[in-house]
């Protein structure tokens, strides 16, 4: 019974995609008012909240079975899947570990949240049923990911993500910048995914297994070390990098705004964008036994932090600020991993996933009202929509990493176990949170504070609170960005993944301030908030003075570094296009089609040549066939 | 001196030859014919000599010249058929000038 529950938890939203899909192909969405017309045009909604909801009643059973047991560990029945020879065996199989059943209660719970939030944002789209389809296959397939006890499944339920991720980024495909968008994530993810396969592909001819359990034992015992366990570490963390957006792909994931806002609250925030982290530290044996990808994995944590902070300084796109945050705070999540180990990244991860999906959904909601993401176009909302005010407020709070919101005590890990192991990186991460601290409260003060100033010009102008089906999943949200953090405050999450000791609460809760560094992120997060404040709210400094202060700053910053413009302009289209595919071009116009062209040519003239022969004078061929018969002969004679 | 096999044989071999130079220099269709005609009559004789000098009590050899003049027979008249209708096209009888098939 019970890995036939486990199992659900996986298969219902995929049912619910299969339903969906036949739904958004048989039904259009009628007018408002027609009798049976709110079922029918919100039937795919009520589906997937039921099956997400089912699926998330029984991770949290999940989650209380796994802390229950002694072991922390819930053996699936595999079933075989494919049996060639003695060689190879590939089970299809679920892993239920601590790390498990934290990744399903993050993605469940958000993605329920997320769907009834939908319910309001996606209201009257034409596209609503195809909409909750893409949604249940992407949840289906993250839940996959999570509980895939193999390489080769994880790869597949990866994939999986990352074709709703392009599904839902080009939701709106008739929009050349979401189509467009859409295919950016779509290749430059598919460049990380490139090293993981060559890293599982590595991996199963060096061991002759996928399975992820015993690929780590190997790593223990030192069946698998030295290059090989290396090269596969970095391979597997090049598909990290891509999905999780780091440094230097992380170019993607600000374009991905142009999906739907519950889109990059579910997908780009809080559980796909971290499934890098997540697979990291799912095959973290493999990277604890090398040095060299361990502390690969933490620079390059390290320098997306800092790197994407800066750029989200200066946008002026609620959206693009809050990509270049998770950017940077899946640097953080990287970082924690590199340095500290599989608790203190996962915690980051877990808490990030609630503040983070939070702030999403504030945007979604403002945007809902004013019908634009540009801040400079809104303001004075903190009147108008108290209640998305009030959420948004707290999860920036708790995204600065202020004491006792939920970021403080899942960044004050990463930022200490940084400090333990590599200085560098520590200050790196230290003005981070100064920065973040600075662009958000930014983004707080442009939104909310001030007087409104007209939102879209081609809105209605009237700015509104959101209905309750969006508020109520905020303020869930807001409750777990508050109180997440608290799990840890005991140690007791770390312990769950096998990872420090517990403490009492109360201990844990003020016995942190006997350490000098919350005090110093704390001062930093603070000074941060104070500046956001001086520049935008109070207006003691003016902003475009200090733009034009540090100008070459500003341009780099929001010209996002040139990224963009290096991989288009020079590696695509110099590089690419103009090197390496053009001189294939040549190899292929040239040197195939010159072959082709070539016995063509050479057999006409050859048969132009051939061709005299054949005269069509009966009389000299009877007389070529009356030499060759005597030719014979003579041969006959002389020879036999 | 008898007339022996080598005898037949090598009146043969002449006719034949004369056939072939016919069947290859003349450039008249019909004449063509006639010489392929002259060759199968060779090819008579030297059966008839065959099978009356090495196989006597054996009319095999007689039997195959009887179905050789039944299909030259048959031959020429087909063989005329064709010439007289081209003729009636082309108004000759040239052979190095029947050449549609060419390209």
């Amino acid at each position: 019974m019970m890995p036939f529950l486990v199992w659900l938890i996986f298969l219902l939203p995929l049912s619910s995609f299969i339903i969906n899909s036949i739904i958004a192909m048989l039904v259009h969405p009628v007018s408002e008012g027609t009798r049976g017309g709110n079922l029918r045009n919100k039937i795919s909604g009520y589906i997937t909240i039921a099956t997400i909801g089912g699926s998330l009643i029984l991770s949290i059973w999940t989650l209380l079975s796994v802390m229950a047991l002694p072991h922390h560990e819930l053996a699936i029945p595999d079933i075989n899947w494919l049996v060639i020879g003695d060689k190879l065996s590939i089970s299809l199989g679920l892993i239920v570990n601590p790390l498990t059943v934290v990744m399903l209660i993050v993605v469940t719970v958000v993605s329920l949240l997320v769907q009834i939030y939908s319910q309001g944002y996606m209201h009257g789209d034409p596209g609503y049923h195809r909409y909750y389809a893409f949604m249940s296959l992407f949840t289906a397939s993250m839940l996959g990911v999570a509980l895939a006890d193999n390489l080769l499944f994880l790869y597949v339920f990866w994939e999986g993500v990352g074709l709703c991720s392009y599904l839902l980024i080009g939701f709106w495909f008739h929009r050349p910048a979401a189509a467009d968008a859409a295919k950016k994530a779509f290749i430059v993810t598919r460049l990380g995914d490139f090293g993981f396969l060559a890293a599982i592909l590595l991996l199963f001819a060096n061991t002759g297994t996928f399975d992820i359990t015993e690929l780590s034992h190997l790593a223990i015992t030192g069946g698998l070390a030295g290059a090989t366990l290396t090269w596969a570490a970095i391979g597997i963390f090049s598909g990290a990098v891509g999905k999780s957006a780091q440094f230097p792909l992380h170019v993607w994931l600000p374009d991905a705004m142009e999906g739907p806002t519950p889109v990059s609250a579910l997908i780009h925030a809080a559980t796909m964008v971290a499934a890098g982290v997540f697979l990291v530290a799912r095959t973290y044996p493999l990277f604890a036994h090398s040095v060299e990808a361990l502390t690969t994995v933490a620079i390059i944590g390290g320098v997306t932090a800092i790197f994407a902070a800066t750029m989200g300084l200066v946008m002026n796109d609620i959206k693009r600020v809050l990509a270049y945050s998770t950017i940077s705070q899946l640097g953080y999540m990287m970082l924690g991993l590199g340095t500290g180990g599989v608790a203190i990244g996962m915690f980051h991860l877990f808490n990030h996933a609630f503040f983070k999906a939070l702030l999403f959904l504030g945007a979604g909601s403002v945007n809902h009202a004013t019908g634009t993401f540009d801040m400079r176009q809104m303001g004075g909302l903190r009147k108008i929509m108290p209640w998305t005010y009030v959420t948004f407020l707290i999860a920036s709070l708790s995204l600065t990493g202020i004491w006792p919101f939920a970021g403080f005590w899942s960044k004050d890990d990463i930022i200490l176990s940084s400090m333990e192991s590599q200085p560098i990186l520590f200050v790196l991460a230290t003005i981070t949170v100064f920065m973040t601290a600075f662009y958000m409260f930014r983004a707080v003060f442009l939104t909310f504070g001030g007087e409104y100033r007209g939102g879209d010009p081609g809105s209605h102008g009237h700015p509104h609170e959101s209905p309750p089906v969006m508020v109520v999943p905020m303020v869930i949200l807001a409750v777990l960005a508050v109180v997440s953090g608290f799990w840890n405050v005991t140690g007791s999450f770390g312990v769950f993944l096998g990872h420090g000791e517990t403490r009492s609460f109360v201990e844990g809760f003020f016995g942190i301030f006997t350490h000098p560094l919350p005090w110093i992120s704390m001062l930093l997060a603070v000074l941060g908030i104070l500046l956001a404040y001086a520049i935008y709210s109070a207006r003691w400094l003016s902003a475009e003075h200090i733009g034009s202060l540090f100008k070459p700053l500003y341009i780099l910053f929001s010209r996002k570094y040139w990224m963009d413009e290096l991989y288009e302009n020079i590696i695509v289209k110099k590089a690419l296009l103009g090197g390496i595919f053009n001189g294939l071009e040549q190899v292929d116009t040239h040197v195939v089609d010159g072959a082709v062209n070539g016995a063509a040519s050479g057999t006409i003239a050859g048969g132009g040549v051939l061709r005299r022969a054949q005269t069509g004078q009966l009389q000299l061929y009877g007389l070529f066939i009356g030499i060759g018969v005597l030719a014979i002969i003579v041969c006959l004679y002389l020879f036999g | 001196m008898s007339i022996g096999l080598e005898h037949y044989l090598i009146l043969s071999g002449i006719l034949f030859s004369i056939g072939l130079y016919g069947a290859l220099a003349k450039r008249n269709a019909i004449a063509i014919l006639m010489s392929i005609e002259i060759m199968l009559t060779a090819a008579s004789i030297a059966m008839i000599a065959f099978s009356r000098y090495v196989v006597p009590l054996l009319l095999t050899g007689q039997i195959f010249v009887i179905f050789i003049m039944v299909v030259a027979a048959a031959e020429t008249a087909v063989g005329l058929a064709i010439i007289i209708s081209i003729y009636r096209k082309r108004e000759t009888v040239d052979a190095t000038e029947i050449d549609l098939m060419k390209m």
